[in-house]
């Protein structure tokens, strides 16, 4: 089970979500994706980018300057 | 099976462009399939920047003279001052890191949305295949409404 990293920092609305997409599709079954996210609409997108697509979100943290969501590829 | 969203994309407005783009990225990124359906001012987002040498009588030259010439073009649907306004906004989003149309516009056809040109309106427009972007198709409004009728989404913009 591999981890990937992915620095989506400074990335706009829909960036995030569609870099975690490509992410996603390129990962195995039970690999991991960890981001780190500055756009504050990422905290709720995340959850309704995993419950739509059916991966899970695995943590989720945020804090004044960034986001940090953690996903388990389905 | 992946569900599906449609736009009708009449607006011109670069604002209005921009945000059906956002949408159709963003439902790309959800895994749903995208459609846009462009006519009327839309289409004028889905033209080449440089000018294609092609015969057309006079209103059509006019028109093809008179409106913007692809998505760099288009102007704000608001305050948008004879493109002074869109300058503006073009200048913040850079600064804000928001991706701007042409780029909104490239993503969504990696992204595989399907875009689609009224061939209608192109008639009226005077507006020729060559004179769009590559990697689009031409049909009419029983495409659109086929595709429509499959999809759970439906925006016009």
């Amino acid at each position: 089970m591999a981890e990937i990293n992915l620095n989506c920092k400074g990335l706009q609305c829909p960036g995030p979500i569609m870099q975690i997409f490509k992410a996603t599709k390129e990962a195995q079954a039970g690999d991991v994706i960890n981001v780190k996210v500055t756009d504050r609409g990422f905290a709720k997108d995340i959850q309704a980018w995993c419950k739509k697509t059916g991966n899970e979100l695995l943590d989720l943290n945020e804090t004044d300057t960034e986001i940090t969501a953690k996903i388990l590829k389905k | 099976m992946a569900d599906k969203k449609t736009m009708i994309v009449f607006s011109g407005d670069m604002d209005k462009v921009m945000a059906s783009f956002i949408i159709a990225n963003g439902a790309a990124a959800m895994g749903s399939e995208v459609t846009m359906f462009f006519t009327f001012w839309g289409l004028n987002a889905l033209r080449k920047a440089k000018k294609i040498k092609i015969k057309k009588d006079f209103m059509e030259s006019m028109f093809g003279w008179m409106m913007p010439r692809g998505s760099e073009k288009l102007g704000l649907s608001k305050m948008n001052f004879c493109g002074m306004g869109a300058s503006m906004m073009k200048s913040i989003m850079k600064k804000k890191n928001v991706n701007s149309l042409p780029e909104l516009i490239e993503s969504a056809q990696l992204m595989g949305v399907k875009m689609i040109a009224c061939t209608m309106s192109m008639d009226v427009m005077g507006i020729r295949e060559e004179e769009l972007i590559d990697g689009i198709e031409f049909a009419g409004v029983a495409t659109y409404l086929g595709e429509s009728d499959e999809a759970n989404v439906n925006l016009f913009i």
